[in-house]
């Protein structure tokens, strides 16, 4: 396979899961703003701009963080390069890219949904319309993993997609974390006190968790759980132990594929390892931004090994 | 029929005789239309749309700011030809395009042909795609054009003639091969009536024709077949689909010029794993920019390096560069005297009758008959700079005539053929329209393989001459009958 088909295998996956986890996240937003006064309403909204990272560019092109301006600035404002619409047009290009790799039913799901999310984020999406929207992207996720799951050759490049995937949720996951632990917990000294638990709430929403969370829990909303579920539990599939040991398994298929040991493998089993001798009440002591902020470092450096190690670039 | 109406005495109508019957092609599809629920085939029709979006057959239009895709229009009327007629084309096209790979080899080589005084000597250098480079290298089996277009038009029952030669490029298939599926799609109990050849193998031999072309460098003896790589100039190429479809089907690599580099004397592509060989690329972007050491300095799309590998016998290109010199038009008026004297047998494809401007007296004559004659550049293609006389208006025609006069030698003249019709679906039910025909034809060191039918263009508005899609013609799925 090409260096550059694989490539866009790998960031035609990483865009799909991107613009899933961001509709997902202004779906977790605009149920907490319906059910707040105004003021915490605005605060929600400001937190999913400060979880994409996209406070500067808003603030300099819009004066408050009311929904309508938050989710079209998300979703579809030219001002935000990094908004939805381009994000799923970068999965469509890559998915281009990649045509010959992928089967014509993953295509076709991937062309299909683009060409009505493009014309519907063509214009302001209004309130009424956005359940619209943030549900065919959701579903549009589905669909073509689906597709991938029941057509694909279990080749290199269903691994190289499925990599693009889990470093991308892992990545998702652990900043959605680290951004509302740090609106609610500022210091440690919180840790154990009762919770906001609307705000936790909306966190286990954002990673499609929130019934799981309560399966396991039957009820009891603590940041002891919540970091359990979302760090440690292997079981769930958004959890940063579950990425792992996805990913874990789609690098070991490429070794073998490749006959070849690699640099993005053996950084892969340092990050694994670094999670799976940890409980919670290390990663407190560690201090959960810091533990956090290390796990997204680690993330990013497989990804570019696996950009190296496979000629993904000329 | 409901709503059709049939040919006008003056033109050809492939379904119809000029009574209104029904020609025998058309017989068991006309029984089966008339089973049909018009509110099916009202639904069938939009229905098609709709399945070409979503595979993504679509093509890139480039406006002023955001390029856009669209489709070309398909109609569900099958375009139809007898076994009988397909066995006569098919010998006037074998027989023309080995015509045309001889007189390529001979332009490069000898020029036999110049120095018979057949083919004047300013032809060539009057021509653009005339490569200089090419001359004393012999193309892995001598072959220039692998993948070659014949347009052919219909003015009669027994009328075909060429209209053109697309020996550099043709593109198109990939519609051939979907509007083919889209019908068996849409009308699966149609074809259980109507035994048609299949086109679907086309990827298949594609693929083994390409194969069949490896160049000498290429090692065998280890039983590898040789690898096959389409070059596309990328996603945002207009016919980019068709260059990802082939690929896909035929089980090629999809390569752009940047993953392409010269390593140890061979063309080599950048994989997961390192540096392959490729052994035959059926390259889809034009001369100009394939090496940017030996042609446009600027370009991207190529390869640095590739002419030096194909001199040396390490890649073979499909078509081989410099090939569109015989889709010129000037030469196409030349077409008779080259069949003859490279065949040593007459044409069994006649030409259009071509008036060639260069010449004074058929300059006279084109001039003084502006109004009945159509004008073409001789390089030009897609239907863009040519004049269209009994549509033209005065200023246009006055405008024209200025060009025509100040560079003669760039255009040649054609007599306004009343072409073929074929009917189309409308809301008003069936309506004729003019149709040309281009059979897709591959060549190897194994023989020349057409596959029965080919892309049929049709003029979707009424009266109109023009086929060309970015012109607004559309296409038909296209049906040689089995015997």
């Amino acid at each position: 396979m090409l260096g550059r088909t694989a490539n866009g295998l790998f960031w035609m996956f990483r865009y799909l899961e991107r613009a899933e986890n961001t509709s997902r996240l202004l779906d977790a937003a605009l149920r907490m703003a319906l059910t707040r006064d105004l003021e915490r309403a605005e605060e929600e909204w400001r937190s999913v701009i400060a979880t994409l990272g996209l406070k500067q560019q808003y603030e300099a092109n819009n004066d408050g963080y009311d929904g309508a301006s938050v989710w079209n600035f998300v979703l579809r404002d030219k001002a935000n390069p990094a908004n939805v619409r381009e994000m799923f047009c970068a999965v469509r290009n890559n998915a281009r890219t990649a045509r010959t790799n992928l089967s014509t039913q993953a295509w076709e799901a991937v062309n299909e949904n683009w060409m009505k999310l493009d014309k519907q984020l063509s214009r302001p999406v209004s309130q009424l319309a956005l359940g619209e929207v943030l549900a065919r992207l959701r579903r549009t996720g589905m669909q073509v993993h689906g597709a991938m799951d029941g057509s694909m050759l279990r080749n290199e490049g269903y691994h190289f997609a499925r990599a693009g995937t889990f470093i991308e949720r892992a990545e998702s996951t652990a900043r959605i974390l680290d951004m509302k632990y740090y609106l609610l917990l500022p210091s440690l000294s919180y840790v154990g006190s009762s919770l906001d638990s609307g705000q936790w709430d909306q966190v286990l929403r954002s990673v499609a968790g929130a019934s799981a969370y309560s399966w396991l829990n039957a009820g009891n909303i603590d940041a002891r759980g919540i970091v359990e579920f979302l760090v440690l539990d292997d079981r769930f599939p958004r959890s940063l132990a579950f990425c792992r040991s996805a990913l874990r398994t789609n690098l070991d298929q490429l070794e073998r594929i490749h006959s070849q040991p690699s640099e993005a493998n053996r950084l892969m089993q340092e990050s694994e390892s670094f999670i799976a001798h940890m409980t919670v009440d290390e990663i407190f002591e560690m201090g959960l931004h810091e533990f956090l902020t290390q796990f997204m470092a680690r993330n990013s450096a497989v990804g570019q090994a696996i950009a190296d190690d496979y000629r993904f670039l000329a | 029929m409901a709503g059709d109406q049939p040919g006008t005495p003056e033109n050809f109508d492939e379904m119809h005789f000029a009574g209104g019957d029904i020609r025998p092609a058309y017989d068991a599809y006309c029984d089966w239309y008339q089973e049909q629920e018009p509110a099916l085939l009202k639904r069938k029709n939009a229905e098609a749309d709709e399945s070409f979006r979503r595979t993504g057959i679509t093509f890139n239009v480039y406006g002023e700011d955001e390029a856009e895709e669209r489709l070309i229009p398909f109609d569900m009327v099958p375009r139809i030809i007898t076994a009988a007629e397909w066995r006569k084309l098919t010998r006037g096209i074998e027989q023309r395009v080995s015509a045309l790979n001889a007189f390529l080899y001979d332009l490069y080589h000898r020029q036999e042909i110049v120095r018979a005084g057949r083919l004047p000597e300013r032809l060539l250098r009057n021509n653009d795609a005339w490569l200089p480079n090419m001359v004393g290298m012999t193309p892995p089996g001598g072959i220039y054009t692998h993948i070659v277009g014949i347009d052919l038009v219909r003015t009669g029952p027994d009328e075909f003639f060429v209209l053109e030669d697309n020996a550099r490029t043709p593109s198109g298939v990939s519609y051939m091969l979907e509007n083919r599926e889209t019908m068996m799609a849409m009308f699966p109990d149609l074809f259980s009536k109507v035994a048609v050849e299949p086109v679907s193998n086309y990827p298949r031999r594609l693929a083994r024709s390409l194969a069949a072309c490896a160049p000498p460098k290429f090692d065998g003896s280890s039983g590898d077949k040789p690898t096959v790589a389409v070059l596309t100039p990328g996603i945002y190429n207009s016919a980019y689909f068709e260059h990802a479809f082939l690929a896909d089907q035929m089980g090629a690599e999809l390569v752009e010029g940047s993953d392409l580099r010269v390593v140890d004397g061979r063309v080599q592509m950048r994989c997961t794993r390192g540096f392959q060989p490729v052994d035959v690329l059926y390259r889809r972007v034009d001369d100009d920019y394939l090496d940017p050491l030996t042609f446009e300095p600027d370009s991207v799309l190529g390869v640095p390096g590739i002419m030096d590998v194909y001199r040396s016998g390490g890649i073979t290109i499909a078509n081989a560069p410099g090939t569109g010199v015989s889709d010129d038009k000037a030469i196409y008026s030349f077409m008779p005297e080259i069949v003859e004297f490279y065949t040593g047998e007459k044409p069994l494809l006649p030409n259009v009758q071509t008036w060639r401007c260069a010449d004074t007296d058929s300059l006279g004559y084109v001039l003084d008959h502006l109004e009945e004659l159509v004008v073409k550049e001789v390089h030009g293609s897609g239907g863009y700079g040519m004049l269209i006389g009994p549509t033209a208006s005065k200023k246009e025609i006055k405008e024209f005539r200025a060009k025509l006069k100040a560079d003669p030698e760039n255009y040649i003249a054609q007599p306004t053929l009343s072409l073929s019709t074929c009917p189309i679906y409308t809301k008003a039910g069936l309506a004729p329209r003019h149709v040309d025909l281009r059979p897709y034809v591959l060549v190897s060191p194994n023989g020349i393989e057409i596959t029965p039918g080919g892309l049929t263009r049709v003029a979707l508005k009424k009266g109109s001459l023009v086929v060309n899609s970015s012109q607004g013609g559309g296409t038909k799925d296209t049906w040689v009958l089995k015997d």
